[in-house]
């Protein structure tokens, strides 16, 4: 899939389109910011409302690790995907592993959070309004991450089979708008959360 | 660009077996097939939600019938609500969309065929395991476990507490599916109006069917979203001990409300943009004269879009909101008719000074304008925030927004069945038979919708399985009923007559209606690639350059 | 922008099939019109005697009256906006439909007209303006309207199907039917109800009286009324709650001062101790009764059902849905469903003795 669609026509110059690939990752995005925002006002505007049980004061602890992992998964994910568009498909698959593994943590380390709050300090998906909405915020953000993961572990698969070329360089980006995304929303959940609400 | 098509040779149909052929239907990609399978899955999702309605009439006609209990009876009006926004309407609209994009804009295909097929087989699963729900529960004659917590499903009535069993995780589900599956075709009506225009068709000379409906793309990206968002919510709160809207333990019912509704008022613009859509592309060809005022029927169009995303509360003014959130909500609602009345005057301006043809598409898109107008201005009404203080949750807004649904939208559906049935299937349909269903139907929904108005303004509310006499609403009700059954044998004729065609209908030939834009280059039905050269353009009308060489619309717009 | 001129010479002919289509067009209109008209007739002109139909344009009550005027003003604007617009649309479709001796040549090419584009945006712009004014201040003038000091004050809380009416400061506990004032204008009485919910969304609505305001669990919502009339004034519940949405019905009762008085003391007396009763009152008080109902002076402290310390005092039982007499609460005690199907009063499976003995029981309740 090429970067944009030429025709040349008799008199006229080129005619040049948005790709498809990026159009449609950027509607599928505005689609996903849409039911985060839902999410998040549901978060915001139950702050405080809780009859009883933990609060954010209570129990929440800035997750700075994962936070530093995710964002700079980011990071990693363009220098892989530049690198493929240079032909370099070893250092793209360096790139490529490190953003997994990355990402991976941030995972581990939500998954770590969440034991704590469940079996430490009590607070589940049913104890009052602000583990409804706290577990179904970061646990949307966690679901989109992991659907990522699925497809950046099945990229890796991909590359060390010696498939990936130079060409897919074009989908690879198409892919990293969808994980920049999710970072972004995890700046917002981080901030609305964590910062605000606490 | 030749104006005839270039056929390459195929087998002969009738020579493949029925099996053979059956399968490709199922795993087509193409988006005229795809399309064709939305729009009659509509029609069969119309006739069985039409029944519904058929049941909720006769239980009406007068008052403390018992031809159903209350039970099957909300399950009535909560099928046939939701069946026909979710089962009917959108699958035909986006099934018109899905098969004349890309020949609108000479493109062979839309931007991702796979997608358009995955996104038209959830829609159908969706409706199918909605319609599961009569066969759980009690079975049949209780009318199973079908929902029956009304179509917008407000909370806390759809909570474990009080939506006991499975009917309301039916509707949530089933809606969860569909709903990915409409994600998927507005996706793919953007990226296809963006992305695969053919050279010369800006976005300024692409046919206003095509604009239409990137708009309305873009809006069901934005608002089936928070629907799908509160349904997740909802399972959460039933499956998984939530109190997202658990009013017991400090959740919020309104909240419900305003994310519902942040989807359903720009639903119903979705909806009905569509239909400005078939008669901008009717009127003007049967009117002999271009749009008028394409620029601004953009523009207007794009308004509405955005403003209909700030109006939603309006179905919200009895719940308490203050002052100040009901005049905002006022205002939006009043603003939202401003481009929606212009519209209507440049279709007025279209027929201005034409040469009418009242075909039956023409036919059924002048009765749009008429209906139209009327339920704007009821539209009018309601938006007033204290008149719907009185008129809101009663008959009285049954009445506006069927006169919308049905009205215009279903009527302009008419009028775009048998605008583009030569161009799909090839044959011409019976025109004396299309103009008895629409007399049959005119008369039908006047007598029903009309007379629905009063019930409302005599304080009848929605939803009620039976009423007392003696409250002026008796011979009323009657009326409405009665007027169902000459929409029944209008929809009939309607059915008869396409069938009829499909088999012994003249040939229709590319051209029948002598039209302008694209798809009236191809053969009818086009080839599978649609075009075998892409084509090229210079105007907003390629076929009248091609017909009137001496006087092409370039020059003029 | 227009085109060079294509139009054709000007032909008289027209084929009689466009005639009889063209007549029957304007035919089913008139008749359309006539019906409106006679709908119209029938909402505004019928007697005023009739509260028993729940009229919005027939308001008795400051709330309905100012929506009233409000609505009239809508009314007359949309309605000559109808007559221009439908007009235009009409004229169109005759003068400009294809004659019979068409030479088939296409009309004047027209793209657009940016002054009469114009026009048609400012307009619409200015009408919404001046519609938008004259209803903010009917929103505010109602919604946030102050209470006087005589105000009687109500709180009457929503359920699954019934109504439950409080008066705090009087002492009173009803239900279903609500007892007021009438208010004169020189001297207001007005009632001012907070409207609660007890389980699902319900929505308070007595068309004459004033508009509807919703009763939301968790949540408080205000309305008031002023009737400037004596008389029964009905309504119903305008959200749909459940099974029985249909016949939580609404009954208002607007008293002349006295009588109001005279009822509110009746109501705060406990219940009658009628010893020819006493069989009856024991069945109540020792079967499932008192888990819903109460009746003060009695054990009977149940509050899921209604309060039935003066159930004779009321016209009507299950919310409306039967007149009071001995057969209906016969029918309603043993066989609820008869009445009312899927309403949550429970078949309560009494042999005929009790049942005779706590109809008669309930009876003596006035």
């Amino acid at each position: 899939m090429s970067s944009h669609v030429v025709t040349r026509t008799s008199s006229e110059a080129e005619w040049v389109l948005p790709s498809r690939g990026r159009v449609g990752m950027f509607t599928l995005i505005a689609a996903e910011s849409a039911i985060f925002t839902i999410f998040v006002v549901a978060y915001i505007f139950y702050l405080g409302k809780s009859a009883a049980g933990p609060t954010p004061q209570d129990v929440l602890e800035l997750p700075i690790v994962g936070t530093i992992c995710l964002l700079s998964s980011s990071l990693t994910i363009h220098l892989a995907v530049r690198a493929l568009r240079n032909a370099k498909v070893g250092v793209f698959g360096l790139w490529w592993f490190i953003t997994l593994a990355l990402g991976t943590t941030f995972l581990v380390g939500t998954g770590l959070e969440w034991g704590h709050l469940i079996f430490n300090r009590g607070l589940t998906i049913s104890t009052n309004l602000f583990g409804t909405t706290y577990y179904s915020l970061v646990g949307l953000h966690a679901f989109h991450v992991t659907v990522g993961l699925l497809a950046i572990a099945l990229t890796m698969i991909f590359t060390l089979l010696g498939k990936l070329k130079a060409e897919h360089s074009e989908r690879a980006e198409v892919f990293s708008l969808y994980w920049h995304f999710v970072d972004v929303v995890w700046v917002i959940v981080f901030t609305v959360v964590y910062i605000i609400g606490r | 660009m030749s104006s005839e098509s270039i056929a390459l040779g195929t087998v002969s149909e009738s020579a493949r077996p029925i099996g053979e052929r059956l399968h490709e239907w199922v795993v087509t990609v193409d988006h005229k097939r795809l399309g064709i399978l939305y729009i009659l899955y509509g029609l069969v999702m119309l006739v069985i939600g039409g029944i519904e309605a058929t049941i909720m009439r006769i239980q009406l006609i007068v008052p403390h019938n018992h031809f159903v209990s209350p039970q099957v009876f909300n399950r009535m009006f909560t099928m046939h609500g939701t069946t026909m926004i979710f089962l009917v309407a959108m699958p035909i609209l986006f099934g018109f969309g899905t098969y004349l994009i890309p020949l609108m804009i000479g493109a062979r295909d839309m931007a991702f065929p796979r997608l358009n097929a995955f996104s038209f087989w959830m829609t159908a699963f969706g409706g199918l395991l909605l319609y599961f729900s009569f066969i759980g529960g009690n079975g049949l004659y209780g009318a199973g476990n079908a929902p029956d917590v009304g179509w917008f499903a407000y909370a806390p009535l759809t909570s474990r507490a009080f939506s006991v069993g499975h009917s309301t995780d039916f509707w949530t589900l089933a809606l969860l599916v569909s709903g990915i599956g409409s994600i998927g075709t507005a996706v793919n009506f953007v990226a296809t109006v963006l992305c695969m225009r053919c050279p010369g068709m800006t976005l300024g000379k692409m046919p206003l069917l095509a604009w239409l409906n990137l708009i309305m793309g873009g809006m069901v990206i934005l608002a089936i979203s928070p629907l799908t968002a509160a349904q997740i919510m909802l399972l959460i709160d039933r499956y998984l001990g939530g109190h997202f809207f658990d009013t017991q333990a400090g959740g919020s019912a309104v909240l419900w409300m305003h994310f519902f509704w942040i989807f359903g008022h720009p639903e119903v613009y979705i909806l009905v943009i569509p239909a400005f859509a078939f008669a901008s592309e009717i009127i003007p060809v049967f009117s002999r004269k271009p749009i008028f005022g394409y620029p601004v029927m953009v523009a207007a169009t794009v308004c509405i879009g955005f403003v209909s995303f700030s109006v939603w509360a309006h179905h919200m003014f009895t719940v308490g909101m203050s002052s100040y959130g009901n005049t905002f909500f006022t205002v939006t609602s009043m603003v939202i008719a401003v481009p929606t009345g212009i519209k209507i005057f440049n279709w007025l301006g279209t027929m201005w000074g034409g040469k009418i043809d009242f075909k039956a598409s023409m036919l059924f898109c002048a009765a749009f304008l008429f209906q139209f107008l009327i339920a704007g201005l009821t539209g009018i009404m309601l938006a007033t925030s204290p008149f719907d203080w009185q008129l809101g949750n009663s008959y009285f807004v049954i009445a506006h927004f069927h006169y919308v649904i049905v009205g215009a939208i279903l009527f302009t559906i008419f009028g775009a069945f048998y605008y583009w049935f030569p161009k799909m299937s090839g044959r011409m349909y019976n025109e004396a038979l299309a103009k008895w269903h629409f007399w049959l139907f005119f008369i039908g929904f006047h007598l029903t919708f009309d007379f629905m108005h009063i019930p409302g303004i005599l304080g009848m509310p929605r939803r009620i399985y039976t009423y007392e006499p003696g409250r002026g609403w008796e011979i009323w009700n009657l009326i409405v009923t009665i007027g169902v059954f000459f929409q029944i044998a209008g929809v009939l004729v309607f059915v008869v007559n396409l069938l009829w065609s499909l088999w012994t209908g003249e040939p229709a030939g590319n051209d029948p209606w002598d039209a302008w834009t694209l798809e009236w280059s191809t053969s009818s039905p086009p080839p599978d690639y649609d075009f075998a050269t892409t084509p090229v353009v210079k105007s907003r009308r390629p076929l009248w350059d091609l017909k009137h060489p001496e006087d092409p619309d370039w020059k003029y717009e | 922008m227009r085109k060079a001129s294509t139009s054709a010479p000007d032909t008289e002919v027209r084929q009689t099939g466009q005639v009889r289509s063209l007549a029957r067009k304007v035919a089913g209109i008139a008749v359309l019109l006539a019906g409106v008209l006679l709908a119209a007739t029938l909402c505004f002109g019928a007697p005023a005697s009739s509260s028993q139909i729940p009229n919005i344009f027939r308001p008795d009550s400051t709330p309905s009256d100012s929506i009233f005027r409000l609505s009239l003003l809508v009314l007359t604007i949309t309605g000559l906006i109808f007559v221009i617009v439908f007009s235009l649309l009409a004229y169109s479709v005759v003068k400009y439909r294809r004659r019979g001796g068409d030479d088939g040549r296409e009309p004047p090419q027209v793209y657009g007209s940016n002054q009469v584009e114009l026009a048609w945006t400012v307009i619409p712009i200015l009408i919404v303006l001046v519609l938008f004014l004259a209803t903010a201040r009917v929103i505010f003038s109602v919604q946030d309207a102050p209470k006087p000091a005589g105000a009687i004050e109500v709180i009457a809380i929503g359920h699954q199907f019934w109504w439950e009416f409080r008066y705090p400061a009087l002492g009173v506990v009803t239900a279903n039917e609500l007892h007021v004032p009438v208010s004169n204008p020189a001297n207001s009485t007005p009632t001012f109800l907070t409207l609660l919910s007890a389980d699902t969304d319900h929505s308070f609505w007595v068309p004459q009286l004033a508009g509807k305001t919703d009763l939301i669990p968790n949540r408080s919502n205000h309305m008031w009324i002023d009737p400037h009339e004596t008389g029964v004034y009905l309504g119903q519940c305008a959200q749909y709650c459940g099974t029985q949405h249909a016949k939580m019905l609404l009954r208002v009762y607007v008293d002349a001062p006295e009588q109001f008085r005279m009822w509110v003391e009746e109501q705060r007396k406990p219940a009658v101790m009628n010893d020819a009763a006493e069989e009856g009152r024991r069945i109540f008080e020792t079967t499932a009764c008192v888990n819903c109902h109460a009746v003060t002076g009695t054990v009977a402290d149940g509050h899921f059902g209604p309060d039935l310390t003066h159930l004779m005092s009321r016209d009507t039982i299950a919310s409306g849905a039967a007149p009071n007499t001995r057969e209906n609460l016969r029918a309603w005690i043993q066989q609820p469903d008869s009445i009312k199907p899927g309403s949550l009063m429970p078949a309560m499976q009494l042999n005929e003795k009790d049942l005779e003995a706590l109809t008669a029981y309930l009876e003596t309740l006035r």
